[in-house]
């Protein structure tokens, strides 16, 4: 924090009570909610704290760093004067970051005019621009059934033990603005990557910043890093100080920002630690009530707007509590986001990578960001036919393992082979493979034309005279 | 006009307590602070009020101000309503980004209505007229789609002395003055109205019109009549948006009031780009022409929210009053319970089921209650029909919000997230939804159509319910267990949920059927039902049946035969009886 940005400034010795992460000053004069406060121990260490309520006289503050070693008497409290502000600047990228912001590894502070409020402020819905560029990553399930447009937020939902990891670093090495099948991106449009870790080990931290940094793309990454043995309530700070620079560079210096998370899961249980302290009255799973809202001021945070050429696209990775998709940190994501990509342990197990499972994946943005101009026109009936056509699978697959498959009839047993193939061919790919839009719509077609043509009825006849018939022909 | 009534002394987010007053009254409007943050009293004691603050709080002190206003949270109504886009308290978005930029800022205040344009003003009544509330003074073309009617306020009566003759007035200059039993008083087309309180009708009447949304598995299985209340629960990605968005889009209101409460700011803003392309079938004008977009996102302070339901079931009663049919949708009425959820958390009170309070389900009551088809003040007839978004966590119907709105609404459009994955949409559940006006709206059904849509509707109906229990017998043994009469039974539904209840927003011809469309359609499916049972049963095969090319021709003329093209079902028709009676000649 920048002294100049200390604007009241009146200190405090001796709290009233300490409790978690919470203190309760008494006797400060005129203390703002949500003000930022220095906290230093009798050993003159400091620390940082947010003010959380207050009243006359009383003020409950939390301390990011937690409480170890602070006394009643012995602590010194600092207000600041104001919400916690960040020193944004491009030259940020390139360089790592605590949870809080600050340089890691004794690197300088950014040298700015430019100091931004880490809570941001809501974007006028009449001031948004409505994406409709997708950007391509290269990965089949993606661009071709949940595409990702530029200006979503697009979460992957995950749990222990699968490779959302390695999907995340796929998508931003790969990833690049959308042009027409067949056509070269007009403009070699790189993405400007913002990644935080919430609570993560060392080893995910050092895997995205190895990979980062593989793909020569280090000199355009900023990292802010909240570790596993981080204080957790610093985590509370880590989005929003990553945001802030994303929004920076997004709306102030028009730059495409990409912006990952790792762990939301991690972070809302900061933020339910924080909560069950104070006494709030819980919701589900002891969560605060406020959940939904406090998500939204993260997830919300992204877009395009008319005032600028820039963009900030949003992938939040949370791991799903005994891959539950129905615990409350998914289930208010998915209510918030604008669909999901969700991977399976089953999947997993079988091989396939990424392990996508298509069904319960959805891009709501999608269906304005494909078709002709932006993709292909045939783009939007073929995923649904492909979708459709999976769903069936499902159920023959059930079928088949009550009354075998050798009882199925002709055409189901089509649709399971199309089932085995479509898992192994279209979803699965190597984590290197970088497919094109066209790639990704061609194998779609061959994949489709091993049903007969009368099980497609989400495709138009059109559709099936120029890229059914031939591809049938093939098998 | 507004004086210090109080200090700050305790402040938890948007909830704020301030003392030294007594004569602030309940839901009182207040302002806030150096900024003059709007907030709203929500409880007294003693001398110390508490207040939610419909903006971020951030950076206030105690000891800040507090200023009384003496009203209570009202809406602005007159012209000007239309196209217009609002926050929760009905700050208009448009003029906020030109004050202060893409991102809201705080302590703005702006006039919700323009005071500066003009509109014309066509007088109707004359100077010695005795009038009451809500007697039509005069009009406007507040849009090329529609003359609003400038009334008397609800609660005043008198004799007019004086109207405007025909010409340009703000909506601030008076157009009549009237002279009422405490005295002369100036009528002007701006009127205020608390949003809390529900605007007055002469009375209530029957439900017996459907409100027509153009969607086949709502208009024809599960319809909801004029001045209804229906329910959408569905959990996220089962498609509630997009289903309120087709209704806002299709349905056959003459004015339509869209509060997207508490959801994602990009959703506003694709009805912000689309609406104004989009031509309404019926007037033949731009859909936004008759469309009031009310806006609190996600993101946007938490009491505004709560607020938000209010402000624009009182805008959408004020159109009523005016003798139109009005459609209200709010998206999502979970995130407006949050909302007093959350405020009711940081008051401490007791919570009641999953930390809701206990007054959740008399909110709702009052919510819903304020739907109806009315006789207006002024002898028209009116209605507003109220569509609420539910979204339940884990999409989880048992859940308080759902479970409370079940009580009030007679209407329930159960989206389920297994036709969603499937990417059957609509994904209303045909086996968990019900409306409960399907006998109000048959006798209406009937003189539009010309034929018994309840029977049929029965008959298709009893199709999808015996497919659904035929659907378990074949998980555990297969299809070929049965008998080839089930067998068609399954075929028959399968083009019906295909053919029929599915329905692609995003398709040109597909997004919208008239009635004549969605009963013809109807009608085919259920004539080739009838024609091959007959032949079934004299031995031929299912699979035979299944290979006839007409099946897709059934299944595809949802999306072939437009709207004015419905001779084109004749054809259809035509093909089903040639391909029938080919095989009841190789049957006989």
């Amino acid at each position: 924090m920048s002294e100049a940005l200390v604007l009241g400034g009146q200190e405090v010795i001796g709290v009233s009570r300490v409790e978690g992460p919470i203190i309760v000053v008494e006797g400060a004069g005129s203390v703002g909610y949500d003000e930022m406060v220095e906290v230093l121990d009798s050993q003159g260490r400091l620390r940082m704290g947010r003010v959380l309520e207050v009243g006359e006289n009383m003020s409950v503050v939390e301390v990011f760093s937690g409480t170890t070693g602070l006394s009643i008497d012995g602590t010194r409290v600092r207000f600041l004067g104001g919400p916690m502000h960040l020193p944004v600047a491009e030259e940020m990228l390139g360089s790592v970051f605590d949870g809080m912001g600050r340089p890691l590894d004794g690197g300088p502070q950014p040298l700015t005019e430019h100091y931004a409020d880490i809570n941001g402020q809501p974007i006028n819905p009449t001031a948004r621009v409505y994406p409709r560029d997708y950007i391509q990553t290269g990965i089949s399930a993606i661009d071709g059934m949940n595409t990702l447009v530029m200006g979503q937020k697009l979460p992957i939902f995950s749990g222990a033990g699968i490779p959302h990891d390695q999907l995340a670093a796929q998508i931003v090495r790969q990833a690049t603005l959308g042009a027409p099948a067949g056509e070269q991106p007009s403009e070699t449009a790189q993405f400007a990557i913002v990644f935080a870790a919430m609570g993560v080990k060392h080893d995910v931290a050092d895997f995205f910043r190895n990979s980062f940094a593989e793909s020569g793309a280090l000199t355009r990454v900023a990292m802010f890093l909240n570790l596993a043995d981080d204080p957790p309530v610093e985590r509370l700070v880590t989005p929003r100080a990553a945001l802030t620079l994303a929004e920076y560079l997004a709306f102030q210096r028009e730059m495409h920002v990409l912006v990952v998370f790792t762990d939301m899961t991690n972070y809302c249980e900061a933020l339910r630690q924080i909560s069950n302290i104070r006494g709030e009255v819980p919701s589900r799973k002891g969560y605060p009530g406020y959940l939904y809202s406090d998500l939204a001021s993260l997830y919300e945070r992204t877009g395009r707007i008319r005032t600028s050429n820039g963009s900030i696209t949003q992938i939040p990775i949370l791991t799903m509590p005994n891959d539950d998709i129905t615990h409350p940190v998914p289930d208010l994501t998915g209510y918030i986001t604008e669909g999901q990509i969700v991977l399976g342990r089953q999947m997993t197990q079988q091989g396939i990578y990424p392990p996508i499972t298509v069904l319960p994946s959805l891009s709501r943005l999608m269906k304005d960001g494909i078709g002709k101009g932006h993709t292909r026109a045939d783009h939007s009936h073929l995923a649904a036919q492909l979708y459709a056509s999976y769903a069936h699978v499902q159920d023959v697959r059930s079928l088949a393992s009550v009354i075998g498959e050798e009882e199925l009839s002709t055409v189901d047993q089509q649709y399971l082979q199309f089932g085995r193939v479509f898992e192994q061919q279209y979803i699965h790919q190597g984590p290197t493979e970088n497919r094109s839009i066209e790639v990704t719509l061609d194998i779609g077609w061959r994949l489709i034309s091993m049903l007969p043509q009368d099980e497609l009825t989400r495709v138009s006849p059109d559709e099936i005279k120029q890229y059914y018939e031939a591809a049938h022909a093939a098998h | 006009m507004s004086q210090q009534v109080g200090t700050v002394t305790w402040i938890n987010g948007p909830v704020v307590r301030a003392h030294g007053s007594r004569r602030v009254s309940m839901l009182e409007l207040v302002e806030v602070g150096e900024e003059h943050l709007v907030g709203e009293v929500i409880g007294l004691e003693s001398d110390v009020s508490t207040i939610q603050v419909y903006e971020e709080t951030s950076g206030m002190h105690p000891g800040a101000p507090v200023f009384g206003t003496g009203m209570s949270l009202s809406v602005e109504l007159g012209p000007g309503l239309l196209r217009g886009i609002f926050d929760g308290v009905q700050r208009p978005l448009p003029a906020m980004e030109r004050h202060s930029g893409s991102f809201i800022g705080r302590g703005m205040h702006m006039s919700p209505l323009p005071r500066t344009d003009k509109w014309d003003f066509t007088p109707v009544l004359k100077a010695g007229d005795k009038v009451s509330g809500g007697a039509i003074v005069g009009t406007v073309a507040e849009t090329p789609a529609l003359e609003h009617r400038v009334m008397i306020p609800p609660d005043d009566r008198g004799t007019l002395t004086w109207v405007a003759p025909a010409g340009q007035y703000t909506i601030v200059e008076p157009i009549a003055r009237l002279r009422t039993a405490t005295g002369e008083q100036d009528v002007a087309m701006l009127q205020r109205w608390p949003v809390r309180r529900p605007r007055p009708y002469r009375a209530r009447a029957g439900q017996n019109m459907p409100l027509i949304t153009g969607q086949r598995v709502l208009d024809t299985f599960f319809p909801l009549a004029k001045g209804g209340s229906a329910a959408i629960p569905g959990g996220f990605g089962a498609g509630k948006t997009v289903m309120q968005h087709s209704i806002a889009k299709w349905s056959d209101a003459q004015v339509v009031v869209y509060i997207g409460c508490g959801e994602r700011g990009n959703e506003m803003t694709e009805v912000l780009q689309e609406f104004p392309h989009l031509v309404d079938p019926r007037s033949g004008r731009p859909l936004m022409e008759r469309t009031v977009l009310i806006a609190n996102t996600s993101n946007m302070p938490v009491a505004a929210r709560e607020a938000s339901i209010y402000t624009g079931i009182t805008m959408a009663e004020y159109y009523r009053d005016m003798g139109y049919h009005v459609a209200l949708m709010a998206d999502s009425t979970s995130r407006w319970a949050e909302a007093l959820r959350e405020i009711s958390g940081r008051l401490e009170e007791m919570p009641a089921e999953e930390g809701y309070p206990a007054y959740l389900a008399a909110r709702l009551a009052e919510f819903y209650e304020r739907a109806g088809f009315v006789e207006t003040l002024n002898g028209q007839p009116g209605s507003v029909s109220v569509i609420g978004a539910v979204s339940p966590p884990g999409g989880d119907f048992s859940e308080p919000v759902t479970q409370h709105t079940k009580r009030f609404i007679r209407c329930f459009w159960a989206l389920d997230k297994a036709l969603a994955s499937a990417r059957h949409f609509p994904s209303v559940n045909w086996l968990d939804s019900y409306s409960e006006y399907l006998e109000d709206v048959a006798d209406w059904w009937r003189k539009q159509v010309g034929q018994d849509w309840y029977a049929m509707r029965s008959v298709a109906m009893e199709l999808l319910t015996e497919e659904s229990r035929l659907a378990q017998i074949v998980k555990l043994v297969g299809p070929d267990a049965l008998p080839d009469e089930q067998r068609l039974i399954l075929e028959t539904a399968r083009i019906l949920r295909e053919g029929f209840l599915q329905q692609s927003a995003m398709d040109d011809i597909d997004a919208y059927s008239t009635i004549q469309k969605q009963i013809r359609m109807l009608g085919l499916i259920l004539h080739f039902h009838t024609r091959a049972q007959h032949i079934i049963k004299r031995g031929a095969l299912i699979t035979v049946i299944h290979e006839l090319s007409v099946v897709n021709d059934l299944i595809r003329m949802k999306a072939l035969i437009a709207n004015d093209q419905l001779d084109k079902m004749d054809e259809i028709r035509r093909r089903i009886d040639e391909q029938m009676d080919q095989l009841e000649s190789e049957y006989r």
